[in-house]
């Protein structure tokens, strides 16, 4: 098990594409670190890139102690889940399994074992006599991770392995996959463009965009205060809102009066904007205490919650969340009141975080 | 959902007009169809039923006129004459053998530079890589007959005229490039994830194509070779420019040799057209699949 150090990564391709920018990564021993990005953002090339399949253009990988910038895939110790499995189409998961075993030249009674073991903790017991061609997208996906585990590597690699499945069976692997990971103890590098799997499953979150780490934190830091407009749009579903302020009398005011608490150190003669998160709003009756004047543009009753879709100084897309119990019609005027602390404040012309 | 229901709904009916074969009444069609297919059928089949037929007939059945048809006396006489001689074996057999060693060892050359060249240009990134393609390819459009002259000459300066590694080179150098063609677009199909494991597994490149990617492509390898090896089997134009001896000569030639003399052996001549034809059948039969796929292209898309 190892830790794993990118440094500078740097990756253009022959044909001119420069896919990853400038990427710095410090993962953990044995930590869960998550890559999350829009699609072209540059994930796979800089998973593939640790992996040792694509070589950086500059830049240095680091696994463990070791310097791997010249090591080819074989002699890195580390094991790759692919979107799509990449299973041997014409071997059994028992042999799918003992593969990489065999590549290693171990007994085979130890080979036995461990497939054993993976098959074991898997649950693929009934599968292993089967091709892949006769097993569903869930079990192929499964027999993949227990191929990934089988050697013991030093580090998992994921790239976006959940893709494939539908929504309820991708929950449950994410939980499998944690619990895994969990017991195991290995590290892992996981990436995907799903932000509830990366919320869900990472220790660390890093935010790819356009070939470059825009933010890397825990999943509560990633949420509570994205480190620029790009991952303040990108985490949380609805979005954050992105609302225009002025500082003005010691307060932070929207345009249409609504009133935040500004954090310390402001920055004085800037465009500012305020992200504040769906649920740090609130919709009210028109007029009541502390709320400003606002207008139902729609709703959308998702049985657990309400997403109000409000009006609020000439801004049409303010997007609150209320519990199922609360309703008012669409057009119907309303207030809205803020409830949340102090928010994260951009600057408008660099995109950053300012406080 | 809503706009699926309604696009099925218009353009079901104008569907129903559409095709204008639908226009025959469904029993008149089928007759003219039948009709017209019979026609077709028996122009195309017709000579080479007439190559069998004159191929077991006495001689005195295959000069007869009126022509016969049907009661004529059945023997394997000129059978016989293809593979033997008075004085033992006959030149055509020797022109067969040369034919099967000429198009065995050059469609065996043209897979073994192909494939790998076609798996090189599928997973690799090389420079000018649509170009390189492009020009393979492009040896491809101008006719054989176009380059007959200058290679005779090539060939008499290095002494390969009237040998068989001439005609191998040759075949070899008209199969690579189609070879490449159609195997790049077999192993585009192959995902090259199954390398990426391979080698994270502990294997090496090399060792990753030749036990993952390779068997995967065995269906591809045998329907492209038939390819080759039928092009190379009926080739005729630079067999007959390229070799004069009658141990060199493959078998089209040979044949076309036969006619010419004073008087034309024709029972002869069928019959060593059917032991000719014979093989090449064969193998389209049992690659006939990925024949079919092969001429729609459906094995080189991208
Ligand atoms: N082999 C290649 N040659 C040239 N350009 C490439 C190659 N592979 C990827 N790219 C380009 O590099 C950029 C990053 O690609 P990458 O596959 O790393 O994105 P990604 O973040 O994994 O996206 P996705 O979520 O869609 O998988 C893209 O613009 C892509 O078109
Ligand atoms: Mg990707």
């Amino acid at each position: 098990m190892a830790g794993i150090e990118v440094t500078a990564l740097h990756k253009r391709y022959p044909d001119g594409t420069v896919a990853v920018e400038h990427v710095d990564l410090s993962i953990g021993d044995g930590e869960l670190f998550v890559m999350l990005g829009p699609s072209g953002c540059g994930k796979t090339t800089t998973l593939r890139a640790i992996a040792g399949l694509e070589r950086q253009t500059t830049g240095d990988i680091r696994i463990g102690d070791t310097l791997v910038n010249d090591l080819p895939p074989a002699e890195r110790d580390i094991a790759m889940v692919f979107q799509f499995y990449a299973l041997y189409p014409h071997l059994r998961t028992r042999d799918n399994l003992a593969f990489p075993l065999r590549a290693e030249g171990l007994p085979k009674a130890e080979v036995r074992e461990r497939v054993d073991e993976a098959a074991r903790l898997m649950r693929l017991g009934p599968l292993l006599d089967r091709r892949p061609r006769r097993l569903s997208g869930g079990e192929q996906q499964r027999v993949a991770l227990a191929r990934a585990l089988v050697r013991r590597p030093r580090a998992f690699l994921m790239d976006e392995p959940l893709t494939n499945l539908d929504a309820e069976l991708r929950a449950d692997m994410r939980t499998e996959i944690k619990h895994l990971q969990g017991e195991l103890g290995t590290t892992m590098v996981y990436v995907t463009h799903d932000q509830v799997e990366a919320m869900s499953l990472g220790h660390r979150i890093a935010i790819l965009n356009k070939g470059r780490v825009e933010q890397i934190g825990t999943p509560l830091e990633v949420y509570d205060r994205p480190a620029s407009l790009f991952c303040a749009a990108f985490i949380g579903s609805p979005p954050m809102n992105l609302i225009e302020v002025e500082v003005a009398d010691g307060k932070l005011r929207s345009q249409g009066g609504l009133a935040l608490t500004p954090p310390p150190g402001l920055p004085r003669d800037r465009c500012l904007v305020a992200g504040v998160r769906p649920e740090a709003l609130e919709v009210t009756e028109p007029g009541a205490e502390r709320s400003v004047p606002a207008r139902v543009v729609s709703a959308e009753w998702l049985g657990d919650e309400i997403i109000y879709v409000v009006d609020h100084g000439g801004q049409r897309d303010v997007r609150v969340r209320m519990p199922p119990t609360v309703r008012f019609a669409a057009d119907a005027p309303v207030g809205l009141r803020h409830t949340g602390g102090t928010p994260a404040v951009y600057d408008v012309s660099t995109e950053e975080l300012v406080a | 959902m809503a706009v699926s229901v309604d696009e099925a709904m218009s353009t079901g009916p104008v569907r129903d007009h559409t095709p204008p074969a639908r226009r025959f009444g469904g029993r008149g069609r089928s007759v003219l169809e039948i009709a017209l297919l019979t026609v077709l059928a028996v122009v195309m089949l017709f000579p080479v039923l007439w190559m069998i037929e004159t191929s077991i007939k006495e001689n005195r059945d295959v000069y007869a006129i009126p022509a016969k048809f049907f009661d004529f006396t059945v023997t394997l006489d000129h059978f016989k004459d293809v593979f033997v001689a008075s004085s033992g074996r006959s030149a055509l057999s020797a022109s067969f053998l040369n034919s099967v060693v000429v198009a065995g060892v050059s469609t065996v050359l043209a897979t073994v530079l192909g494939v790998p060249a076609a798996w090189a240009y599928s997973r690799f990134a090389v420079k000018a890589k649509k170009d390189q393609l492009f020009f393979i390819l492009s040896t491809r459009f101008m006719p054989p007959v176009v380059v007959v002259i200058p290679i005779f000459l090539m060939y008499r300066q290095v002494g390969l005229i009237d040998t068989k590694l001439g005609l191998i080179l040759i075949y070899t150098a008209f199969n690579v490039p189609f070879t490449i063609w159609m195997m790049k677009g077999f192993v585009d199909e192959v995902p090259a994830e199954y390398e990426d494991a391979a080698m994270l597994d502990g294997y090496t490149r090399l060792q990753a194509f030749w036990r993952f990617t390779l068997p995967l492509l065995l269906p591809g390898i045998a329907a492209t070779a038939v390819f080759a090896l039928i092009f190379s089997w009926n080739e005729f134009v630079f067999a007959i420019f390229l070799t004069s001896s009658d141990d060199v000569r493959t078998a089209p030639p040979a044949i076309a040799g036969l006619i010419g003399g004073t008087t034309v052996d024709w029972g002869l001549v069928a019959a060593a057209s059917v032991v000719f034809a014979l093989p090449v059948l064969v193998f389209a039969y049992l690659v006939r699949k990925h024949l079919v796929a092969g001429v729609t292209l459906g094995a080189v898309r991208r």
